[in-house]
């Protein structure tokens, strides 16, 4: 059988996941934390103020990236989800329940964030706009997916039903990426374009790109450690998990 | 061993389910008076000036209206699953979205209905302007059907969970919002004098899509619950 | 420096911004190894319980 496959299949296997996401968890941090610094300095010192927002604009360093991050997280959930459902890898249940938290706190720095740039810039903290609106409904069906988890007593049956959930939300997704396009919003319209030229300067530009590729690895990294422990957790009463607890590993 | 049609199978689980409601036809009114309930706060809130509530009054009439039929969806299943029948249901050669379609039905005839019915009062309560309401019916008449669609694969998520209000609360607003926005929008689009006909079709779409869509989903969610 | 806190008047509100940003991730970060900890503690409890019972009916 080809290799890659081959490793694609032990992966599904608890103990062997644990073991591979334990190793590559401090490469993850790591480049992580280099990116953070990085685009954090590029975007706070490197990146010129804007002729209009002044140093204001600055927020959109953190911003921007939670926000694709709270999109990107959930698409990833649902996709997870809809393997658990079809095909019941354990893993896949695993990894979708433990991205329903981090994408929840990546969409609430969104909506917080977004709120403390809209006050000096629109002199309001919040608006019930198309963007803002589905964003927070956004949140909402995170909460759901976590709530429901939580309140089903067999882990496996908590994550099919949880995940089922997240499909139904799914369609929430277009509509806020969308939202600046299809309706008339106080929120600005997308200015960075994957097709195409995007409408910011570019050395506004990398440091918002760095963020967006530390804030995957930051999503990695916590998703790893958490899908680690609800593995030990779940497979309480298997040996592999009864090796770990005793051999005492710290890391 | 041979077993009847699926329309008959149907018809059986239609005359049954309205046959229980009939013993406790009494039950039947308690949403409206909840909505009639809700409705009284608001004046007494935000004072009773007409104009004020006149303002107010669709918006507030849908959401009453939603709120009362949110509280009722626990009925759809509760008392089948504790008698055993749900767990029938799904074991029925019959398809499980078909009977399933026929439950939801006759919830939304017993408990939306009488909501819908008593829409016009609610809105004498606040003032609605006579030329909205027309309108607020025909939201009404196209939003609570896909209310009672939405709320029962979410309902059906959480069947047999015996504290499930505030979680069933918490996973069927995000998913009523658009439903409210559009049946909210068709209603103030008409109190300012401009066309209705946009939202209207938007909720008839979603109606459209959902009387297919939301069967499956809930017999699917309710074979995962019941797993 | 104090220019850069000051951020074009706009310092509260960037350095906020900031803050909430870190806050929250370091939160989630940190999260995920609490429970580690709990999990291991029951782990190995729950070993010594089966041992206790191994031994006991030997």
């Amino acid at each position: 059988m080809n290799p890659l496959l081959l490793w694609f299949h032990k992966l599904g296997s608890p103990p062997y996941f644990y073991r591979f996401a334990g190793r590559l968890l401090p490469w993850l941090w790591g480049l992580a934390l280099i990116g953070l610094v990085a685009g954090l300095y590029g975007g706070l010192v490197l990146a010129p103020a804007d002729y209009q927002q002044s140093d204001a604009f600055r927020i959109i360093y953190v911003h921007v990236p939670s926000a694709w991050m709270s999109m990107f997280i959930y698409a990833f959930m649902a996709a997870n989800g809809f393997v658990a459902l079809v095909w019941r890898i354990k893993l896949s249940e695993t990894l979708a329940m433990a991205a329903a938290p981090i994408g929840a706190a990546f969409t609430a720095i969104c909506l917080a964030t977004g709120s403390i740039w809209g006050k000096p810039m629109w002199g309001t903290w919040w608006t019930w706009d198309a963007r803002l609106t589905s964003e927070l409904v956004l949140l909402f069906l995170y909460l759901g997916v976590i709530g429901l988890y939580h309140a089903i007593e067999d882990r496996r049956q908590a994550s099919r039903a949880a995940a089922f959930l997240a499909l139904i939300g799914i369609v929430n997704l277009p509509i806020v990426h969308f939202s600046v396009k299809w309706w008339n919003t106080l929120h600005q319209g997308s200015t960075v374009k994957l097709f195409g030229p995007s409408l910011i300067d570019g050395r506004m530009l990398w440091p918002l790109l760095i963020m967006a590729l530390a804030t995957k690895f930051l999503f990695a990294a916590s998703l790893l450690s958490r899908a680690r422990v609800d593995l030990l957790e779940l497979e309480a009463g298997k040996d592999w998990a009864r090796q770990v607890a005793l051999s005492g590993e710290r890391a | 061993m041979s077993y009847g049609s699926s329309a008959s199978a149907c018809r059986a689980l239609l005359v049954r389910d309205f046959s229980l409601v009939w013993r406790r036809r009494g039950d039947a009114l308690n949403p409206v008076l909840f909505a009639v309930m809700v409705v009284m706060l608001f004046p007494f809130a935000l004072g009773p000036e007409a104009a004020v509530l006149a303002r107010i009054s669709a918006g507030t009439v849908l959401v009453a209206l939603l709120l009362a039929g949110l509280l009722s969806l626990d009925a759809l299943f509760r008392s089948d699953l504790e008698d055993g029948s749900l767990e029938q249901l799904v074991l029925s050669p019959h398809p499980l979205p078909l009977l399933l379609a026929c439950k939801i039905l006759v919830h939304w005839l017993t408990t939306a209905l009488p909501l819908i019915v008593a829409a016009p009062v609610l809105g004498e309560l606040l003032y609605l302007p006579r030329d909205v309401l027309p309108v607020l019916m025909a939201a009404l008449a196209l939003s609570t059907p896909l209310l009672s669609l939405i709320g029962a694969v979410c309902v059906a998520l959480t069947v047999g969970m015996r504290r499930s209000g505030m979680l069933l609360a918490l996973l069927v607003l995000p998913l009523y919002v658009p439903v409210l926005i559009f049946a909210a929008g068709a209603c103030n689009a008409a109190q300012q004098g401009l066309p209705v006909l946009a939202p209207l079709l938007w909720l008839g779409a979603a109606l459209a899509l959902a009387l297919v869509l939301a069967p499956l989903a809930c017999a699917a969610a309710l074979r995962i619950s019941l797993s | 420096m104090s220019e850069f806190f000051h951020m074009g008047g706009y310092g509260s509100y960037v350095w906020s911004a900031m803050a909430i940003f870190i806050g929250v991730l370091a939160l989630d970060a940190v999260a995920p190894l609490i429970k580690r900890r709990r999990v291991l503690r029951e782990l190995r409890a729950r070993v010594r319980r089966a041992q206790k019972r191994n031994e006991e009916s030997v």
